[in-house]
């Protein structure tokens, strides 16, 4: 073996493969932390749906059909939002800067990260759709594939705004977890995911027009009820589309700021 | 492999204090050369260290590694190095080997020569029962190792290792060390590594350069830098701190003798050549009618060099800061002037020929008026 480094014969997808990896490595060794995700969800849909069902209902064939794709939102959300203190965590001990040293390309970090998201994520909801299938729930199988795609899309969008967060406030790592905690609740309560906005006062429908999330929910409704033709799962995928392309930006510029 | 020149890097503090960390440098390391970089806290080792791996962008100068420059030309210069930096570089979830292997991947090893090389590794280090267990169910020694190992996975052809050792026990500090000597048998790496352990320095690097306050402030082999900057230290005792005081008088007015200090009834100096200056010392405290009871001379350590360039020492607690401070003064410049110095310091390590050269106490007295001392 030569002591003289082989030249880098990698493009940037090899990079960022490398690096989703890595990332996804821990939670394959340990899928059992997938689940323990899961149960605070499956407490809410259990406990908490049947409420909901017994009260208002929107005009859908089944009540489930309504409060589980909710629900699946709201896996995406809090499972990819926290995922920057992970970061945080690298950026402090050194193993983030071993890699910044190493001839990876530097925006592979940032989005070979952000993609392994997606992989967890919807692990989690074949796991959700297929426990409540008991119970009554009727995905349609084509809108429940495309569904899961937006929740992947989304959760990578999440997840890249939070790596932003974690990379811009490194300095402070308290303040990832305020930002974290303010944002989250209005952000969830605000998209009617988990109770029906329509009969809410006038400003919080305006404010929920303006959640990406409200119309990531209403196209998840639809997807998994199997009206896959709606203008409300064009507006959620531009929605989702919208949050990781911003993610990605506002990400990346702050790697690049926090490495100059 | 390594040049720099005027190689600076200021960090504003965020109350907008001005940090220089690293306040130009000009260092040049050639190829298969094991530098060590010594300095106190604080003195800007792991910034210039960082400077040179392309992770901090210098602020002033230029630096160039491995034949590309480190601000324009980063992403060569990232493929054939090796970083092992202070803190812990691998990811707390991640098990041993697979960081190893990752790393081997990342600098382009196909997965089997990543592997072999991670088996390799871990069994040079003493990890390989660690293998397939977590970092972060790591002792800090076995993270440590486990950071080497990432570091070295590729062969680099150059190598920055910031205080690679510390928190090694003695076994494994030695391991590491047979390990990057294979490497440069090997492949002949170039190390460029920094350690608070000074008899390490001495031991492993060809070249020392210390640093403080973000400046070089001495550069030579082991050897060159125990003949400059230290000389023999010089120690007599008396009966009583009175006529200590008084012999410490004649000792600082030899010729050839420099930083002469008290402390109690003993007296510490350092010599050009103390073989020499111990008996003239104590004939002339004979002569003075000052009974020496213990007298001693030895050649300087990596620590007295470090003491001397830094003035940083546990053992000035104690001593009367203002003679100390005022003592450094003169005298100090003799011993560094003396002449033909690189040749004997380099004899010293056989120790024969040396003592030969000065020969018995008699002829001492006359060596030390040899040395030109402050004449010079
Ligand atoms: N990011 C930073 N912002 C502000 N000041 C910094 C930063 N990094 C280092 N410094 C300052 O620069 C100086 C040099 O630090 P450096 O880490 O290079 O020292 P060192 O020689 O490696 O010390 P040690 O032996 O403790 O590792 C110190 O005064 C340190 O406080
Ligand atoms: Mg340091």
């Amino acid at each position: 073996m030569s002591a003289v480094s082989p030249p880098r014969r990698r493009g940037l997808a090899g990079d960022v493969l490398i690096v989703t990896t890595r990332e996804l490595r821990p939670v394959a060794a340990d899928p059992f932390s997938l689940v323990v995700g899961l149960i605070q969800p499956l407490f809410f849909l259990l406990l908490f749906g049947p409420l909901v069902v017994s009260g208002t209902t929107p005009g859908t064939a089944h009540p489930w059909a309504w409060f589980v794709p909710g629900i699946l939102v709201m896996i995406s959300l809090f499972g990819t939002a926290g995922t920057g203190s992970n970061l945080q965590y690298d950026l402090q001990d050194g193993s983030h800067e071993r890699l910044l040293v190493t001839p990876l390309a530097r925006s592979s970090l940032f989005v070979g990260r952000a993609l392994k998201e997606f992989v967890p994520l919807v692990v989690q909801a074949v796991v959700v759709v297929l426990v409540m299938v008991p119970f009554g729930f009727r995905p349609h199988a084509g809108g429940g594939v495309l569904g899961l795609l937006l929740l992947g899309v989304l959760g990578v969008g999440i997840g890249s705004l939070s790596y932003a967060l974690a990379i811009a406030v490194r300095e402070q790592d308290w303040m990832f977890w305020t930002v974290h905690q303010t944002v989250l609740f209005p952000l969830m309560i605000l998209s009617g995911m988990l109770l029906p906005l329509d009969e809410g006062p006038a400003w919080m429908r305006v404010l929920a027009r303006f959640n990406p999330l409200t119309h990531v929910v209403e196209a998840e409704r639809d997807l998994f009820a199997g009206r896959i033709t709606t203008p409300e799962v064009g507006y959620g995928f531009l929605a989702a589309g919208t949050t990781a392309v911003l993610g990605f930006l506002l990400g990346l510029r702050a790697l690049r700021a926090a490495t100059h | 492999m390594i040049s720099t020149s005027h190689l600076s890097r200021t960090f504003r503090a965020p109350g907008g204090e001005e940090v220089r960390a690293v306040r130009g440098i000009d260092l040049s390391v050639a190829r298969e050369e094991t530098v060590a970089v010594l300095g106190p806290n604080g003195a800007g080792k792991s910034t210039l260290m960082r400077m040179l791996s392309t992770l901090l962008p210098p602020t002033g100068g230029t630096a160039r590694v491995a034949g590309f420059d480190v601000r324009t030309q980063a992403p060569q210069v990232r493929e054939r190095i090796g970083y092992v930096g202070q803190g812990h570089g691998a990811g707390h979830a991640q098990r041993a080997v697979d960081e190893v292997v990752t790393q081997g991947r990342i600098h382009g090893l196909d997965r089997a020569a990543a592997r072999a090389r991670a088996a390799e590794l871990l069994a040079a280090l003493g990890l390989e029962r660690l293998a397939r267990r977590r970092t972060q169910a790591m002792s800090g020694g076995q993270r440590r190792r486990l950071d080497l190992a990432i570091g070295l996975v590729h062969l680099p052809e150059l190598l920055f290792l910031d205080e690679p050792t510390t928190g090694l026990d003695p076994q494994n500090r030695d391991n590491l060390w047979e390990h990057i000597i294979g490497m440069r048998r090997r492949g002949g790496t170039t190390v460029v590594f920094s350690t608070h352990y000074l008899e390490e320095a001495d031991r492993r690097a060809d070249r020392i350069v210390v640093v403080d306050h973000g400046r070089v402030i001495a550069d030579g082999t082991p050897a060159q830098l125990k003949q400059r900057h230290a000389g023999d230290r010089l120690t007599l005792e008396t009966a009583d701190p009175a006529s200590a005081e008084r012999l410490r008088g004649l000792v600082a007015a030899m010729d050839g003798v420099g930083t002469v200090t008290r402390r109690g009834a003993v007296v510490t100096g350092r010599a050009a050549d103390g073989r020499a200056a111990l008996p003239s010392a104590i004939v002339a405290a004979r002569d003075q009618g000052i009974t020496v009871v213990a007298a001693d001379t030895r050649l300087p350590t990596l620590d007295d060099v470090f003491l001397e360039l830094t003035g940083r020492s546990l053992r000035d607690v104690g001593e009367d800061p203002a003679t100390g401070a005022e003592e450094r003064g003169g005298p100090v410049t003799g011993v560094k002037d003396r002449e033909g110095p690189t040749t004997c310091a380099e004899d010293r390590e056989g120790p024969t020929t040396c003592a030969e050269d000065r020969g018995g106490p008699a002829t001492g007295v006359e060596g030390g008026d040899r040395v030109p001392g402050q004449a010079a």
